[in-house]
């Protein structure tokens, strides 16, 4: 992390710095050949003033012309030689050989000696130009350099200055803006460490400002949610498999080592074989429902639905119990619409309410009453409800949220047969179709009811989370 | 109510193939089709499997899903696909509803999950093997004195008129189409209801009491028998 810090300066500042670099770079070249043009103009402006010196008043004109110019502080460059290159006139005492050979302006800087040099250097640089008059005198007008390479030295090192200035703030700048990034994310990092050595309930560091961090830490706090949500359901899986699953195996264990210890006779073998084969039954039946709930819960399963007739479905499950209703002494009221199509589970459904009339025959029916269960398909604009209500004892309304949870069974029905699954895979199945189970008072009795949203499909993508 | 032994069920033999790669599973699987009589093979790995029961006739094919080196509905399909049309019962640990759709559709005739009862798997063999000579041309069937015709909708026996409700006539329907075969719980729950999934309390039972009583109760003569372990059977005789 610390290395990716420096990294990302160092990098940072190289870029800042070349930018800088070529803005120098460009803004001198700019300025001195902007002034190199004055400089030339000026020359050009003099000489042709010279010429028309030169032609009123003749070498004489020109020669005192120039002797006067040339003695001005700050002057120009002036110098009249002869034909043979002998210096009549002017300001300057040597100059660079060949600057006079060629007219017209000189395309570099050359350096040349000045007389009543006061500044302490001899040679200085200069641009010119060169005119050659009609008898062959040559005429040389030019402009020091000095002033405009002091110039661009000093524009040179300001800027310098400016750069190193701006890099050290921006520095600055980056070392607290990083570096409060980089203890944010210490904090996200240290936090992390945390919940990976297996303490799930922590959560990561939201400051509420709503930046990219907090962002991020949202996300992974919901998907810590998730995942603890899914642990803890595994964990009750595993509970309920080691409490539900464990206690038959112990008995099926029990039988067989008591069979082989006191060898029976061939018809109580017989039927100490047939408890154990309807223990494994059991077992295999609640390890069905077992896998069937997590991996609803787990969010995995994609149940085929199609369109089916919820009405058929119903009649043909309550037509299944009817008999065994019957011998219970209990009443079977169905109130179905004539036909509700649904998007749907077939198998499911029927499965769902199988297990609800088997609660219903198994708590609410008694020897010695008549009992009444009724079942009862609805449908409003946005649901279909399913509801299965009996006039037995009930469940008291603090109790109902719990007797959906897994192997949960209320105290008085622990002798009861079953697995305590019942419920558990009734609101699986109402998940599964984007639906949810619900507990109610019927007084007297208890009405479970599935209900599910009517255009299943959109209802699905929401999910049950 | 009468126990009709379990060996002395089944009236013909069938050469059935197994292709099962657990070799525990396979060979008491063997063993108990031998018992019933029957002729069994057995092929550890899906090609094996395919292979074999393309070369030798089979009238039933036990094949389990998930196999070595080719899986059960890929040697169902590339069977279908050459033209076989031995019935095939799959075998399968994956026991969710939509698992059996997909075997059914990939061209299996029956799906049993695993674990089952031996006596499940006995009596859905049979009934595969007996499927091709099906008597669902037949529009009437007979058990002994018991008469069941499926036009007019009309049961009898020994002459007399037995009324039956619309879901207890297609019960003692699907019975006496297999008569003298095994017919278990499930494959009550399957065949006459549709339904797949495993009821708590043993629904089917009160339907075939119920049923017993109209077709039996005054005529002396059991007919409808219990298999102890396994289901129903539909004999006349004994």
């Amino acid at each position: 992390m610390r290395m990716t810090a420096v990294r990302l300066s160092a990098v940072y500042f190289l870029l800042f710095a070349i930018c800088a670099v070529v803005l120098v770079v460009y803004v001198t070249a700019t300025a001195s050949t902007i002034v190199e043009e004055q400089s030339r103009q000026a020359i050009s402006d003099e000489l042709s003033d010279l010429e028309q010196v030169y032609q009123q008043s003749g070498i004489i004109g020109l020669v005192r012309t120039i002797d006067r110019r040339s003695r001005q502080p700050g002057a120009s460059l002036y110098l009249v030689t002869d034909p043979a290159g002998r210096i009549l006139a002017g300001n300057v005492a040597s100059l660079q050989a060949g600057v006079l050979d060629d007219r017209g302006q000189t395309p570099d800087a050359f350096s040349y000696e000045r007389y009543s040099d006061e500044t302490g250097d001899r040679f200085h640089l200069a641009i010119a130009e060169v005119v050659a008059l009609r008898n062959g005198m040559r005429v040389l007008v030019g402009r020091d350099q000095s002033e405009q390479l002091r110039f661009r030295g000093v524009v040179q090192s300001a800027l310098i200055l400016a750069l190193a200035l701006m890099g050290v703030a921006a520095l600055i700048a980056w070392f607290f803006v990083g570096r409060s990034a980089l203890k944010r994310l210490d904090g996200v990092t240290a936090a992390s460490a945390r919940i990976l050595s297996g303490d799930l309930t922590e959560r990561l560091p939201v400051t509420g400002a709503g930046d990219e961090f907090d962002r991020l830490s949202e996300n992974l706090n919901t998907l810590l949610a998730r995942i603890s949500l899914l642990q803890v359901g595994l964990q009750e899986v595993s509970d309920n498999i080691a409490h539900d699953l464990r206690t038959p195996l112990t008995r099926l264990r029990t039988r067989a080592e008591a069979a082989l210890s006191a060898p029976p006779d061939a018809r109580e073998a017989r039927e100490v074989l047939d408890q154990m084969i309807a223990e494994c039954d059991q077992m295999i039946r609640t390890f069905d429902a077992l896998l069937m709930i997590s991996r609803v819960e787990a969010g995995s399963d994609q149940v085929m639905k199609s369109e089916i007739d919820l009405a058929t479905i119903v009649a043909d499950v309550v037509d299944l119990y009817e008999p065994l209703a019957e011998d219970a002494a209990a009443e079977l009221v169905l109130t179905v619409p004539p036909t509700l199509k649904a998007y749907a589970s077939r198998e499911l459904i029927a499965q769902a309410l199988s297990n609800l009339l088997d609660n219903a025959l198994k708590y609410a029916a008694a020897p010695d009453r008549q009992t009444r269960i009724r079942v009862a398909l609805t449908e409003d604009e946005a649901d279909w409800r399913l509801c299965v209500s009996d006039d037995g004892p009930g469940i008291p309304a603090d109790m109902r949220e719990r007797v959906i949870e897994r192997f949960y069974r209320l105290d008085k029905s622990r002798s009861m047969p079953g697995s305590g699954l019942g419920l558990s895979l009734v609101q699986a199945i109402a998940r599964i179709h984007g639906g949810r189970l619900l507990l109610a008072d019927a007084a007297p009795g208890l009405t479970v009811c599935l209900e599910v949203p009517m255009d299943e499909r959109q209802a699905g993508e929401r999910g049950d989370g | 109510m009468t126990e009709a032994a379990l060996a002395t069920v089944s009236t013909e033999s069938m050469r059935i193939l197994i292709i099962e790669d657990d070799r525990e599973a396979a060979s008491y699987l063997v063993k108990a089709l031998k018992e019933a009589g029957h002729v069994a093979d057995h092929a550890a790995d899906g090609e094996e499997g395919l292979h074999v029961a393309e070369t030798r006739g089979y009238d039933v094919l036990i094949v389990d899903r998930m196999l070595p080196k080719l899986d059960g509905l890929s040697i169902i399909a590339k069977l279908r696909e050459s033209g076989h049309r031995t019935p095939v019962l799959i075998l399968s640990a994956l026991g969710q509803v939509d698992d059996r759709v997909k075997g059914l559709r990939a061209g299996g005739d029956d799906y049993l999950s695993k674990p089952f009862a031996i006596a499940e798997l006995l009596a859905r063999v049979e009934v595969l093997g007996r499927r091709r000579g099906a008597k669902d041309v037949e529009t009437s069937y007979r058990v002994g004195d018991l008469e069941l015709d499926r036009l007019s909708h009309e049961v009898r026996r020994a002459g007399k008129p037995v009324v039956l409700q619309p879901r207890e006539f297609r019960l003692l329907e699907y019975l006496m189409k297999h008569a003298g075969q095994v017919v278990t719980r499930t494959m009550l729950l399957e065949n006459v209801w549709d339904y797949h999934f495993d009821p708590q309390t043993n629904v089917i039972d009160v339907h075939i009491s119920r049923l017993r009583s109209k077709i039996e109760r005054d005529f002396g003569s059991p007919i409808l028998h219990t298999v102890r372990g396994a289901g129903y059977i539909m004999r006349a005789g004994d």
